[in-house]
């Protein structure tokens, strides 16, 4: 009996011995020398795998900017600036700054402003319908109403919202990763600086078509008219193939241009609201639906002197768009 | 004028809905249950109805109350599990066991997946394992219930003996083939009869709810295997026919091993299935410590239909050499 | 009786105009002609705001490769130069005409003399075939003549001309091929000669008796062209599939038929070409199926290019009242009509009326791997697991399973008893692969 334990032991020992050795020598043999700075820089990322960055996950941004040994275009649009100050402090660079981006969805069509000209019977999906027709509103260039943006989304930050049938954006938890801007197949979605406090002036229409053809489908299509290009003091706004764009960068925010839009398609939001003027009529500022996100309750997303110019454009299609 | 409809092509789609192929089974296993009621009376209903009943109830339980999934129970899937669970026991088993064997069934076997179509075992099977298993006393007997016809008797003072394949493991005389072809025989009462069951399936293969690959294979591959073991040694193992009609070979191999969800999408893995499932039988049978291996074969079958569905392909056109 | 080997369905036949004689439709007063009707590279409009056009005048150049012109199908004044509507709601460029008269162009023969001695040569057909803007009239809108340019290295053996009409209610092929049998005949003889050649088969399926009766008596003074009946089954009249029946070769992964030696047109295309090398009448028309099962008037017309769809259907009386959806080709294949003020293309092959039972898809259940799917998809690949990882966006994934392969027939959604939107998925896979792998080449 007792040899039989002295056997195996010695037999587990051998064993052991030579696997050992055999795991050393590969070791040695494969050996992988990494930088601990990319464990470092991975350890303070999110580590929510993203890909916002534009690489495959948080270790892949990690990796790059060490081999790198620079931090230029390579930010996490996620942990923002105050993760890339670690990562910085971690590479022994100053961090570059980044502004906070969000994505904005530019188009206000969706089921209020728009009239139903179709329904569409088929996968709830938007790069499957865009394959089978424009849109149940007619407009070939805007928002489907499917959700595939929100359905991308992994921070729960877009939802289509029932009564627009528009993706809304919860400012709180969108980190502008750009996952939704990928997905849309109408290009939709954009990002944009995020604004001091949140505030933001922009176009919400991409359509192309002349004025008259765009505003057949849309109430609030932007038609291409270029007052606001003529009323803004920065030079910010071009019109191009009968669409008016704001450039975030040259925008200072004075909002002439949201005063001046006869059709109501330029958004200012989470501006304070300005002080009631009395010949505006309570009922007619509901008129117009406007899928801008509202995060707090007391932000009013336009000044009443726009909200009265939409809703004499609106009161009439809404109506008829109500009582179907 | 409503709004016209866009969706994409095809704007037509066949009369074929999953509703209707799960009652066209249904209505293929009406003659067994017949033929069942036939010999075993009364009793055989009972155990039916109570499965059917408490498969329908569990699903709708589980489907409302835990997943929160739209109710599924009129689809008839339950009614085919119950049915099938129900077949796979003998009449004279007690009527709490059929039901926690319908639990088992409906809630591990098909409902923890998700519901109809995500299973990856039959749940009828599931549930008679799970019976034959905990109850050995009661539904893996050795003296089972004979046949009785015409309502001969009832549940307590009904005849008990030996099945087929209680006999052909342990030795005894045989009944004729022809008793065991039309169901004159103990065993569950579901599978006692050949002929209905090959009636229900000539029924789903004109339905076009199955197609011959599985059942073929199956039968096939079971005599073929058993016919070379009579012929190596005949005093040994019994004539191959006996294999067939004899146990739930043909109840497993029309019924159970057809279930779509637990069987590879393609024609050629599903030869390789049934092959599989009657390799299976006969070594069980023969050479297993119990008399019937059916359950036991389809279900380590329906393991390997994911393989089989993820190494065996079609021959896609156009990938052949054409000179 | 031949048919093709894999999968296959066999929808409803409902052929419920097949005994409507082709009307002439009147012309429509205004016309909108997209400048670009085919596959392929877009073509470059040559006409401006107020010129005058007639029947036959050039309205858009082709000046790529695979590109085709566009003639105007009418007389009158040009009155814009801008995007219209097609019936899908996008936006193309088009030229809008103010229909003023018939007048056509003169070197146009307009009479109905058959002409059946072929002049030209095989390379001056193919040139004619381009500049008069013949496109495959199957459904895909191909030129024709690049089908006709073999590649060095390979040669035509067979002609391959269908008249399935595999898809159900679709009914104007089998109308021309009983009222210009001749014509076609004449077509497929400069196909031969375009071709060097003299070996075509003409696929018809046989729930065509009058059509293959006829085709089949013209056949014996037309040596070197055969008419094979087909059995029924859809998709047959796929390029592919049809090679498959009829010759027994299968088109490899990725290629063009004429790598199998087979060249393939359809019956209408023959005809087109009939008019334009013999006649040199441009593609200005062609036959569509004004039908469906509430329609009381099942009508087979002779439509220019151009003309808005809902003229036709005022034409034909209007739309019964419970109409739910329109579609433009046949029910398995053709696309859903959004907007009836679109006008027609070259490939409009017809109208179908569907009520709002047969408009709208099944509820959707669980996939019960029932493999009907497979079963049925001509292509034999698996549906069931190409929608999944398409609906995963495992595109790479779907590639390798040969997503690309799949000619959207429509054969697994058709068959499948659970309603799964299996082709949706797969169109989806297929574009995102197809964006792939033009990434890939441009690395």
């Amino acid at each position: 009996m007792g040899t039989i334990i002295i056997y195996a032991i010695a037999a587990m020992a051998i064993a052991g011995l030579i696997l050992s050795l055999v795991l050393y020598i590969v070791a040695q043999k494969f050996k992988v020398v990494e930088d601990p700075r990319i464990d470092q820089v991975a350890e303070v990322l999110p580590g929510a795998n993203c890909g916002g960055c534009g690489f495959a996950g948080c270790r892949g941004l990690a990796e790059s900017i060490v081999k790198a040994g620079d931090m230029e275009n390579k930010s996490c649009p996620v942990g923002g600036a105050a993760v890339m100050a670690k990562v910085g402090e971690i590479m022994g660079l100053a961090a570059a700054e980044s502004e906070p981006m969000i994505a904005v969805v530019r188009c206000n069509g969706g089921k209020c402003n728009t009239k139903q000209k179709v329904v569409y019977d088929g996968v709830m999906d938007c790069a499957s319908a865009n394959q089978n027709f424009s849109s149940e509103g007619g407009c070939a260039f805007g928002c489907l109403g499917l959700g595939t943006c929100a359905s991308v989304c992994k921070f729960d930050a877009l939802h289509v919202s029932e009564e627009t049938g528009l993706p809304v954006v919860d400012e709180d938890k969108c980190v502008a990763c750009g996952a939704c801007v990928k997905a849309c197949p109408r290009k939709v979605i954009e990002l944009r600086k995020k604004g001091k406090s949140s505030r933001r002036v922009f176009v919400s229409c991409i359509n192309k078509e002349k004025g008259a053809a765009a505003k057949k489908n849309c109430d609030v299509a932007c038609i291409g008219c270029g007052k606001c290009e003529k009323e803004c003091p920065f030079g910010a706004i071009t019109i191009e193939n009968n669409l008016s764009y704001i450039d975030f960068n040259k925008c200072k925010m004075c909002r002439k241009c949201v005063a001046v839009c006869p059709t109501g398609a330029i958004h200012a939001v989470n501006f304070p609201p300005a002080k009631p003027k009395p010949e505006v009529a309570e009922p007619k500022t509901d008129a117009p639906k406007v899928s801008v996100p509202k995060p707090e309750p007391k932000a009013v997303e336009t000044e009443p002197k726009t909200a009265e110019v939409k809703a004499e454009a609106n009161t009439s299609e809404n109506q008829t768009t109500k009582s179907e | 004028m409503a709004l016209l409809t866009v969706s994409g092509s095809p704007h037509v789609h066949s009369e074929q809905t999953t509703q209707k192929i799960m009652w066209s089974v249904v209505i293929a296993m009406l003659p067994a249950f017949l033929v069942a009621i036939y010999y075993f009376g009364i009793s055989a209903l009972l155990v039916t109805l109570v499965s059917v009943a408490s498969c329908m109830f569990f699903e709708w339980l589980i489907g409302k109350y835990i997943l929160k999934t739209e109710n599924t129970v009129l689809d008839g899937s339950a009614v085919i599990t119950g049915m099938l669970l129900a077949f796979n026991l003998p009449s004279n088993v007690p009527l709490w066991m059929v039901i926690i064997g319908a639990l088992v069934a409906m809630g591990v076997g098909k409902m923890t997946f998700g519901g109809l179509g995500k299973n990856p075992f039959n749940p009828a099977l599931v549930g008679r394992v799970f019976m034959f298993l905990s109850f050995p006393t009661a539904v893996a007997l050795s003296e089972w219930p004979m046949p009785h016809p015409l309502f001969g008797g009832c549940v307590t003072d009904a005849v008990t003996g030996p099945t087929t394949l209680n006999l052909i493991a342990h030795g005894g005389q045989l009944p004729a083939l022809s008793d065991l072809f039309l169901g004159a025989t103990g065993g569950s009462f579901g599978e006692v009869s050949a002929l209905a069951i090959i009636i229900g399936g000539i029924y789903m293969l004109y339905k076009k709810v199955i197609t011959w690959h599985i059942p073929v294979a199956f039968l096939g591959t079971a005599f073929i295997f058993a016919g070379l073991l009579w012929l190596i040694d005949p005093s040994q193992f019994v004539n191959p026919l006996y294999h067939l009609f004899a146990g739930g070979m043909m109840l497993g191999a029309v019924f159970m091993a057809t279930d779509m969800v637990t069987s590879p999408v393609t024609h050629k893995g599903q030869l390789i299935f049934g092959a599989g499932c009657g390799l299976l039988t006969i070594i069980f049978r023969c050479f297993g410590p119990m008399p019937e291996g059916v359950s036991f074969a389809i279900l380590i079958m329906n393991a390997v239909t994911p393989l089989i569905n993820k190494f065996v392909k079609t021959d896609k056109f156009g990938y052949q050499k054409t000179k | 009786m031949a048919t093709f080997k894999k999968g296959g369905v066999h929808p409803e036949e409902n052929k419920l105009a097949k005994d409507s004689k082709i009307e002439i439709m009147p012309l429509t007063k205004k016309a909108v002609v997209f400048v670009s009707q085919h596959l392929g590279a877009p073509a470059t409009c040559v006409v401006q705001k107020g010129d005058k056009v007639k029947v036959g005048t050039l309205l858009s150049k082709a000046e790529a490769f695979i590109c085709a012109n566009v003639h105007s199908p009418y007389s009158g004044t040009v009155t814009k130069v801008d995007v219209a509507t097609d019936f899908n709601g996008f936006k193309k460029p088009a030229v809008y005409i103010d229909v003023e008269s018939d007048e056509w162009e003169d070197d146009i023969d307009t009479t109905d003399t058959l002409i059946r001695e072929i002049k030209l040569s095989s390379k001056e057909i193919i040139d004619r075939m381009k500049d008069r803007g013949i496109v495959g009239l199957g459904g895909a809108a191909f030129p024709t003549n690049v089908k006709y340019m073999i590649p060095e290295g390979k040669k035509a053996e067979f002609l391959v001309i269908n008249g399935v009409e595999c898809e159900p209610y679709l009914t104007s092929d089998n109308r021309i091929m009983i009222e210009n049998t001749e014509e076609i005949f004449i077509g497929i003889e400069i196909m031969k000669k375009a071709l060097n050649m003299n070996n075509a088969l003409i696929g018809i399926e046989k729930n065509k008796p009058e059509a293959i009766k006829i085709m089949a008596e013209m056949s014996k003074n037309y040596p070197g062209t055969k008419v094979v009946p087909l059995e029924m089954k859809y998709p047959q009249g796929a390029e592919k599939q049809l090679i498959n029946a009829l010759t027994g070769r299968e088109v490899p992964s990725g290629k063009l038929p004429i790598e199998v030696g087979c060249v393939v047109d359809n019956v209408g295309t023959a005809l087109a070409i009939y008019q334009a090398i013999q006649k040199n009448r441009p593609l200005i028309d062609n036959v569509l199926t004004f039908t469906g099962k509430s329609v009381t008037n099942q009508k087979n017309l002779l439509v220019r290019v151009g003309t808005p769809l809902q003229e036709i259907i005022d034409y034909c009386g209007g739309l019964p009242e419970d109409t739910g959806k329109l579609i433009s080709g046949g029910p398995m294949m053709g696309k859903a009509i959004m907007d009836t003020s679109a006008p027609t293309v070259k490939t409009t092959s017809s109208i179908l009326v569907m009520n709002e039972k047969e408009a709208k898809r099944g509820k959707q259940t669980n996939c019960i791997r029932c493999g009907k799917c497979v079963s049925a998809c001509p292509m034999g690949l698996e549906p069931l697991l190409l929608a999944t990882l398409c609906d995963q966006k495992r595109w790479e994934d779907a590639e390798k399973e040969c997503v690309m392969d799949c000619i959207e027939c429509g054969c697994c959604l058709f068959t499948c008893p659970a309603n799964r939107p299996l082709l949706d998925l797969i169109r989806v896979g297929k574009n995102q692969v197809g964006a792939l792998r033009r990434a890939r080449a441009q690395k």
